[in-house]
């Protein structure tokens, strides 16, 4: 058993939990945010991404252990607060940017931490760049159209501060 | 026409902050328990022996079960009893459940699982097509279609084409794997939860499984994280191993595949052989077209029959063939047990007839455009299984989008470029196919739906129906049928997830049928509902103004109150505001056996044009861009049609492109991950992706004129094996057709390039 405690969603959280449990099982079934799905279990689709010190991770192959001390935020935090919607959030919704949502989490996870990266570097945001940013993300229902639309809208929204 | 409005999806909300509930989401009681099969590692052989004892021991497991343990039946089949939850004496695949691991945590039951040690006989195995062919080993003997004479229609044809097709199979990488969960309820009964897109089967199935009557087993389904068929009959074996273990230890289970359990044990797309022989004349127009099917369906019978059946039911696609006959031949072979997909063997009758039409216009140097033409159908005119076409409109079709996406300039530029550059290593094509899909379960009697509505006091609407939400926008879908009903906006009418308890005996949500059956079905509750409120008015008002309901409000004649004050007027006295709706689908019958009748009630249409452009030095290649135009009817809802449309053309493009199953010759699935096996990222979606809807209302009477959309437009994908086919004619031995079997991997596109001038494979 190891003791880990990091911040999740800007809330201490601490616990034991043996040595080999997961990121994403921590989060999931000892803090109950259950909007960090497990798709593929090794770390291919996407589905489990979550923000680790600001940075976007598949938390499926990462040790919790390994989160130890840090910042972790999950789709549940993305928002300010609780009746808000992120940018990004909203803008999934409007453009139509999900079907079966299993994906959308982890999408949205990855599209934050991509425009963020963009905008602090100073450089454009381009499709082609969204596409190949995308690259860790499977979604299999909406053919990717209205994905790259919404985060092109959330991104116009999105402010680096 | 009036299309309804592009609402978003009704979860969407949730989705977006991560509230929605699937199964692994739903709070388990803390004594819960998980479950991991133990799988088969021999692809056809008999159990000698089994020692579970390291199974038993290991952490944190509370049993292990075998076939010998089960309290009722052992079969998860969805038709003729098969299909044995857990192996019973023999195994039939490399994969398939042998014992069930029951333990506290998730990864405690799957580590347990891979311990046991079991012995198994080795039988002769029987993999492929040509094993299973060499062998004659089958479910049912061959099915034929037969119209007008074609074998001497054939002789008399001035040309003659004969060539085989290869078409692999798919997996459906639902992104969501198959999960369930039961919890016992007092007096025996069962509470099931499960990411199906059958909760009707799964609650018999699981009755059987533990003995009891239908009504002793409830199953709720509020959303899947996709199904596309492969939750159609898959999802059984976890809900009925669930309920078994909840009987035998009295405590809540849940079992989750992890996705390289999922992808070896439940069943695909079926991979099929086509071999064909067509007769044309000058101008390309088909005279005589004879086809035979060789239908890979694996160990186990599952839905293979009606999957083959409309494979053979659209192998005219939208083409008029005065002379046909249709052979298909249904193999066993010791492999997963291939299921429902998306199009459900449609697509595989569709890419052999289109195959024959773009060979046609090669052997005569036309456009192969211009041989579609000269076969769509007329209306009048009839199928190979004499059913008469009505409603088409794929030649009006084609055209606009023809001339929208200017085809023709387009092929003529890259023609030219790729004639004045032989060697450029770059070489683009283009093609347009087109798609006419039949809509109806082809089993007449699936074609039935339920559904429940209650007016609660206070206005606020209360639907149920026997559909299930996978993502498609079902939900929405209807309950946008509800509130234009009731003129209420949209919040005020509460989707609630499937219930056997509350509508019973349903069909799968499949054969694209969802908002057809529960949207009418809906209807119909509503209308009743409408129907007592109206009389009510017109005693309580003593009026014989006709009752509208409009914006909010109920209204007869100089009568007008809130929907709110209505449904509370009605209570008070004592009118029922609950309601059942039933719809059965008109017009249909079919007798398979005689390969005769009106399998469909209607057809839906569209066209794709796809761009691509091929590496001949290595056979990497890119979608540049893909036009559609596509037939909905009169659109529920705009937007979420275009989503089904976009993402089914994606997904077809996928398995006719990068996605490959491929299988050792032990019987050993190799791509049982994402990645050995390439589901299309966002980088392989079109450059330039352009979709409108068909100006078209549905010719039947369907819910307000739409038309189903889950299916159709899978088979738009097809324009972009064609578009491959066109791009590496134009190297090597360009005069022989490229003859590309499905998927058109890189290594399948450099077979083309580097064939010899005799046709050939160079290596």
């Amino acid at each position: 058993m190891t003791k880990i405690t990091m911040t999740v969603n800007g809330k201490a959280a601490s616990a034991d939990v043996s040595d080999n449990t997961l990121l994403v099982e921590y989060i999931r079934e000892h803090l109950r945010l259950t909007g960090t799905h497990v798709g593929c279990d090794t770390s291919q689709c996407g589905a489990c991404v979550v923000h680790v010190n600001g940075q976007a991770m598949k938390s499926c192959t990462m040790l919790a252990a390994a989160a130890e001390g840090a910042e972790v935020t999950t789709v549940e935090g993305l928002a300010a607060s609780k009746d808000d919607l992120h940018p990004m959030q909203l803008a999934f919704k409007e453009n139509h940017g999900l079907q079966c949502g299993f994906c959308t989490p982890g999408m949205i996870m990855t599209a934050t931490d991509m425009v963020k990266r963009y905008q602090e570097a100073g450089k454009e945001l381009t499709e082609d760049a969204i596409r190949h940013e995308l690259e860790g993300n499977i979604c299999r229902c909406t053919g990717y159209h209205n994905i790259v639309k919404s985060i092109q809208d959330g991104a116009s929204k999105m402010t680096t501060a | 026409m009036n299309h309804m409005k592009p609402t978003p999806h009704d979860a969407a909300p949730l989705h977006v902050t991560g509230a929605a509930r699937y199964i692994d989401d739903i709070p388990m009681p803390k004594n819960a328990l998980s479950l991991a099969f133990g799988l088969s590692d021999v692809a056809h052989g008999k159990i000698t022996a089994m020692d579970l004892d390291a199974v038993r021991s290991a952490d944190g497991v509370v049993a292990v079960i075998t076939a010998d343990d089960l309290p009722a039946s052992n079969d998860v089949s969805p038709s003729v009893h098969d299909e044995p939850m857990l192996a019973n004496g023999t195994v039939h695949y490399i994969g398939q459940p042998i014992f069930l691991v029951i333990a506290d945590t998730h990864l405690n039951a799957r580590k347990a699982a891979r311990m046991g040690k079991v012995e198994i006989q080795p039988l002769p195995a029987i993999l492929t097509i040509d094993q299973a062919i060499a062998a004659d080993s089958k479910f049912e003997d061959p099915i034929r279609f037969l119209k007008g004479e074609p074998d001497s229609a054939m002789k008399s044809a001035p040309h003659q084409i004969s060539g085989s097709i290869e078409i692999g199979g798919q997996e459906h990488f639902y992104l969501e794997g198959q999960a369930a969960s039961a919890l016992p309820q007092e007096n025996g009964d069962m509470l099931v939860h499960s990411s199906t897109q059958h909760p009707t089967e799964v609650q018999h199935k699981v009755a059987e499984s533990l003995g009891l009557p239908f009504n002793a087993v409830r199953v709720e389904t509020r959303r899947m994280g996709g199904g596309f068929g492969g939750k159609e009959s898959q999802a059984n074996a976890l809900a009925c191993a669930c309920a078994v273990a909840a009987r035998i230890t009295n405590r809540p289970c849940k079992m989750r595949y992890d996705r390289d359990d999922d992808m070896m044990i439940t069943g695909k797309r079926h991979d099929f052989r086509i071999n064909y022989q067509v007769g044309f004349d000058d101008d390309g127009t088909l005279q005589s077209v004879m086809m035979e099917h060789f239908v890979r369906c694996g160990w186990a019978q599952d839905l293979s029959l009606p999957v083959a059946d409309r494979a053979m039911l659209h192998s005219d696609n939208a083409y008029h063939l005065p002379h046909a006959k249709i052979i298909s031949h249904r193999l066993k072979t010791n492999t997963q047990s291939a299921t429902a997909y998306r199009g459900f063997g449609g697509p595989q009758g569709v890419v052999a007839i289109e195959r024959v039409i773009d060979e046609v216009a090669h052997y005569l140097g036309r456009d192969p455009l211009e041989i579609r033409r000269a076969n769509f159908y007329e209306n009048g005119q009839t199928t190979p299984y004499h059913m008469t076409i009505e409603d088409s409109v794929i030649a009006p079709l084609v055209d606009q989008l023809a001339k929208a996406s200017d085809y023709a300039n387009r092929r003529l530029a890259i023609e030219s470029e790729n004639r004045a550059n032989p060697d450029a290593i770059l070489k683009r094509g283009i093609a347009l196919t087109p798609v006419k899909f039949g809509i109806s379960f082809t089993l007449t009697h699936l074609n039935q739906a339920g559904a429940l509505v209650h007016i609660y006091a206070d206005g606020s609407v209360h639907l149920n129906h026997g559909g299930t939400e996978m993502g498609q926008g079902l939900f929405t879908k209807v309950a946008q049928v509800a509130a234009h009903e009731f003129g209420l906006p949209l919040d005020m009418i509460k989707i609630t997830a499937s219930d056997t308890a509350k509508v019973p005996n349903t069909s799968a949500t499949a054969a694209s049928s969802g908002s057809d059956l529960n949207g009418m079905a809906v209807r119909d509750a509503c209308h009743t509902l409408k129907g007592r409120i109206a009389a009510f008015f017109a005693i309580h008002f003593e009026t014989d103004a006709a009752v509208e309901f409009v914006d909010g409000m109920v209204r007869a004649g100089s009568h007008e109150m809130t929907f709110a004050d209505a449904a509370s007027l009605a209570y008070q006295n004592r009118i029922s505001l609950s309601a059942t709706g039933f719809y059965a689908t008109p017009k249909i019958k079919w007798d398979r056996m005689a390969g005769r009748g009106r399998p469909f009630f209607y057809f839906a249409y569209g066209a794709a044009v796809t761009e691509v452009v091929v590496d001949t030095l290595t056979g990497e290649n890119r979608i540049l861009r893909t036009d559609i135009l596509h037939d909905v009817g009169a659109s529920l809802n705009p937007a979420i049609d275009i989503g089904q449309i976009e993402g089914g053309y994606v997904q077809g493009a996928g398995w006719l492109t990068t996605e490959e199953l491929v299988w050792d010759d032990k019987g050993n699935l190799r791509t049982h991950a994402p990645s050995t096996y390439k589901i299309p990222a966002c980088s392989d979606r079109p450059r330039v992706f352009n979709v409108e809807l068909f100006d078209n209302e549905n010719a039947e009477d369907t819910i307000y004129r739409s038309k189903a959309v889950g299916e159709p437009p899978f088979m738009l994908g097809i324009s972009a094996f064609h578009a491959l086919s066109h791009a590496v004619g134009y190297a090597g031995a360009s005069d022989i057709y490229p003859n590309l079997n499905a998927p058109a991997t890189p290594e399948e596109l450099l077979r083309a390039v580097y064939r010899n001038a005799d046709g050939t494979d160079a290596f």
